[in-house]
């Protein structure tokens, strides 16, 4: 048996008082794709980040192909020949993928030498791996899983043999992600070895062969994946069974709360985003819009909260006529009775620097409970950010404490609650689990069906596909900023994957 | 979890780091002093008896570190609203025609106590006014503050010797000053009060001004962490994208905070120019805007550190001249260069060391109270 690729032996880091990992003990085996699993906050970036050199481990060592290697930075990391695909791209949009490659590997003051051999290079690459991708083509020109690509060529010229992709699919379609899992199995067939993070399970069943859950710190298991399951897993990442359904009944819908005609948003570089969308949400349902992000939900749900201007269209809300291409006021649509929770919490719904019960009551400060003359009333904010807290299940159940300091699933309960103990008749929902733990999506998605079940119109924006088959009464598909399609709760996933690339007549809806 | 350092406790964030900020500052200053041939120690030993070591400097002292702690809170309002008013100085220059306009008008007919208040409102108006026009453009037209600010500075300079010498100089003389004010617009120094102590002022301008100022400074706090006005400017400073969403229009915002910002700064003339001088002077404010900006920085924006802060610079500045004076081989521009050494080390130099310390810290908690991270809520 050969030499695992990488090999960890009892890697401990500390933040402060929070132990981040501790005493972790990690086998890759050479050729093959691994999956590192565990819920947000589990530490599962945190290790990677001690692999490719971000960080430094307080204790612990790392082998790569049987060999001790000090990680001291990320060229440290590259020279051991570990690469890594971040979540988030780090490449330069104006620049070709030449430049991107070559980028931080010049070789020399000049640049046409470097060209020539990334250029080479690219071209071998493609040959041995199917990785094609034009070479002179400018980033944001490219679709994103092109841009991915890019980052995996990147890593590849650096000479990567362990790759680590963290959560790659996010970003993607699912064809975009199929084509991905693709060229990962090459990739692997070539000898390359594998480590995938992410919290998806189906992909994990999909394509690793081997896979380890990390839970609040610790290495908790790793089995092959041949041999556990879906619920085996998101049982060891949780701690105990989780319910991977929502348990809803029949939806009641009466009258229509929420009207949009003809609606059209332009982003602010002037690029139509929304492109006469016209639907409506009616109260007792939840009406949810399926979509790859870029295409034009978040425009759309800043539109109908009046936090964007609208190029055309007509919005009704209560009944009450807005007119969306006016100067408008977030606050006004607020007390028709319409909340929202924003999609990005950490620069919209929330101010990350403030105390817990001031961002309690954001939004809200107009609100005479939280006045006492010039003043604002400072004991009142924090009894109703505590009854907030008693009834969301927030944690650490501290008032005072600074927003920063809460997980993501915490984080977004402090959000939710915010919005729906106002009782609104019309709730606007973008991305309710984004970055939230398992056990907090289950208890997001039942106040969410709670509020439908209240009589409450919502309408749900969310670039998870399950969460939209599983928690919509409707569910519409947004591509290139037009609504493309109208399908049932029980569409397949095919059918709405489809409609998601731009596909508008499926072979399932012309039957 | 991305945090590449962890969070410190207060009172190494707001003790420990400014101090030892202040030493490295000093030290280096010890060189410059040691490279001209002085006795760094005997430098810092004049620099402190110069300052504090008899009450006429603690009154020099205290009287400048009044001027800064009117521009430290001028600088600090506006940068809990993400407003960088570098302005400071400009805006206290033309306050003090609001102070000198009720001056020469109701000097002869009211008592110092109804003046003051009225050249409280009139300085604040003018110092606001000078500040709503860069303010104006950044809301509206999205004109970078930073830029309009300083440009106002030098608006406000030229303005100033135009009014003084063509408008406000009494005919017959060759100062570019106003005439002297009447006793009705001269504030009481604060000498009664050092003789209660047995302590003699001496000629230190010392006078009424430094309560405003410090009242000024229990507002600001006030307003920024108890009122839904600097909630709503928090929320801009710290995110524009949150306050919009929470229905705060940033235009209006944009606006009052820089009115509040130049008014505070335009208030600062009320002491040297009602206080001390009891006339309008050219360039009057001698550079308090700019170290606003430092004194602000240094106290982190709040109140209670400006105010200390504060009173390190008046210490530089009266402590600086006694040193100059003293050690003929250190000049004036030599203080000027300790001044900036503090201010680099203090403001912008502020994080230098802090990854160290807190390193530092991690270390010797993590030697002395073994397992923390057991603790699972604060993990999550």
């Amino acid at each position: 048996m050969a030499e695992p690729a990488i090999e960890l032996i009892g890697i401990d880091k500390r933040f402060g008082a929070v132990r981040a990992n501790k005493a972790i003990d990690l086998t890759v085996e050479r050729g093959t794709i691994h999956g590192i699993i565990g819920e947000n906050g589990a530490g599962k970036s945190t290790l990677m980040s001690i692999i490719y050199g971000f960080y430094q481990a307080d204790s612990g060592e790392i082998r790569v192909g049987g060999k001790k290697v000090e990680i001291t930075d990320p060229n440290a990391a590259i020279a051991a020949g570990i690469g890594m695909v971040h979540q988030h791209f780090m490449l330069v949009h104006n620049f070709t993928v030449v430049e991107n490659v070559m980028l931080g590997a010049e070789q020399s003051p000049l640049l046409r030498a470097g060209i020539g051999k990334v250029r080479a290079e690219l071209k071998r690459l493609e040959e041995d791996h199917g990785l094609d991708v034009d070479p002179d083509a400018v980033i944001e020109d490219l679709a994103v899983g092109r841009q991915q690509r890019v980052e995996i060529l990147k890593a590849l010229y650096r000479g990567a043999d362990i790759l680590i992709l963290d959560e790659p699919t996010g970003v993607l379609t699912p064809s975009e992600a199929d084509h991905l899992f693709e060229v990962l199995q090459q990739l692997r067939a070539e000898g390359k070895t594998i480590i995938l993070i992410t919290h998806k399970l189906r992909e994990i069943m999909a394509i690793t062969d081997n896979v380890s859950v990390m839970r609040q710190g610790e290495m908790v298991a790793t089995r092959k994946t041949s041999e556990t399951s879906v619920a085996e897993l998101a049982e060891l990442m949780v701690g105990r069974r989780v319910l991977l359904t929502v348990d809803k009944g029949e939806a009641r819908p009466s009258n229509v709360l929420l009207d949009v005609k003809g609606l059209t948003v332009k982003d602010g570089r002037g690029v139509t985003m929304v492109d006469d969308v016209s639907f409506s949400v009616r109260a007792g349902e939840i009406v949810g819009i399926a979509g790859v992000a870029g295409n034009g939900q978040s425009e759309l749900l800043e539109a109908l909260s009046g936090i964007r201007r609208a190029e055309a269209g007509q919005i009704s809300i209560c009944g009450r006529e807005i007119d969306p291409t006016r100067e408008t006021d977030p606050a006004e649509i607020r007390r028709i009775g319409c909340a929202h929770v924003p999609e990005d919490r950490h620069h919209m719904g929330l101010v990350l620097p403030f105390e817990e019960n001031e961002n309690s009551v954001l939004g809200y400060q107009d609100d005479k409970r939280f006045r006492k003359g010039v003043l604002l009333d400072q004991n009142a904010m924090r009894r109703d950010a505590r009854e907030k807290i008693e009834a969301y299940d927030i944690r650490p159940p501290d008032c005072r404490l600074k927003t920063s300091n809460f997980s993501g699933g915490n984080q977004q309960k402090i959000v939710l609650a915010r919005e729906m103990e106002r009782d609104p008749d019309v709730l606007l929902i973008g991305q309710p689990t984004r970055g939230v733990d398992v056990g907090a999506i289950e208890f997001i998605h039942k106040r969410i069906v709670e509020m439908r079940d209240a009589g409450k119109a919502i309408l749900l924006v969310s670039v998870e596909l399950d969460e939209i088959r599983a928690l919509s009464d409707r569910i519409l598909v947004m591509f290139a900023g037009r609504i493309v399609g109208e399908r049932g709760p029980d569409a397949t996933e095919g059918d709405l994957g489809l409609l998601m690339a731009g596909v508008e007549e499926t072979p399932e809806a012309a039957e | 979890m991305s945090r590449p350092y962890a969070k410190l406790p207060p009172w190494i964030d707001f003790g420990l780091i400014p101090l030892i900020n202040l030493v490295v500052a000093f030290a280096v200053a010890g060189l410059v002093v040691l490279a001209v041939g002085e006795s760094p120690v005997e430098a810092a030993a004049l620099m402190l008896r110069g300052a504090f070591g008899y009450a006429e400097g603690v009154g020099f002292t205290l009287y400048y570190a009044t001027n800064f702690i009117f521009t430290g809170l001028a600088v600090a309002v506006a940068f809990h609203g993400g407003l960088f008013n570098i302005g400071g100085e400009g805006q206290a220059y033309v306050g003090g025609l609001g102070v000198a306009t009720v001056a020469l008008s109701l000097g002869v007919v009211l008592p110092w106590w109804l003046n003051m208040p009225l050249a409280i409102v009139l300085s604040f108006a003018c110092g606001a006014l000078w500040a709503l026009i860069p303010g104006y453009l950044q809301a509206k037209r999205g004109s970078h503050i930073v830029i309009t600010t300083i440009m106002f500075n030098f608006i406000a300079a030229a303005l100033m010797v135009y009014l003084l010498v063509n408008v406000l100089k009494p005919a017959g003389t060759m100062a570019p000053e106003t005439r002297t004010f009447d006793a009705g617009a001269q504030l009481p120094k604060l000498r009664g009060l050092f003789e209660l102590f047995g302590a003699n002022l001496g000629g230190a301008p010392l006078n009424v001004s430094i309560f405003v100022a410090l009242v000024a400074a229990f507002l600001v706090w006030v307003l920024i962490w108890r009122t839904k006005l600097g909630y709503e400017i928090r929320t801009l400073g710290f995110s524009p994208r949150a306050a919009r969403y929470a229905g705060m229009s940033e235009t209006r915002l944009i606006v009052v905070t820089m009115l509040i910002s130049g008014g505070l700064a335009g208030m600062m003339a009320l002491n040297p120019v009602m206080g001390d001088q009891y006339r309008l002077v050219i360039d009057f404010p001698q550079g308090a805007g700019f170290v606003g900006i430092a004194v602000a920085l240094m106290g982190r924006g709040h109140p209670a550190g400006i105010i200390p802060a504060a009173i390190l610079f008046g210490m530089l500045y009266q402590g600086g001249a006694e040193l100059a004076f003293d050690m003929p081989s250190i000049s004036r521009d030599m203080i000027v260069i300790i001044q900036g050494l503090v201010i680099l080390f203090a403001g912008a130099l502020e994080n230098m060391f802090r990854p160290g310390v807190g390193a530092a810290y991690q270390w010797v908690r993590f030697r002395t109270e073994q397992p923390a991270g057991e603790n699972v809520e604060e993990a999550r």
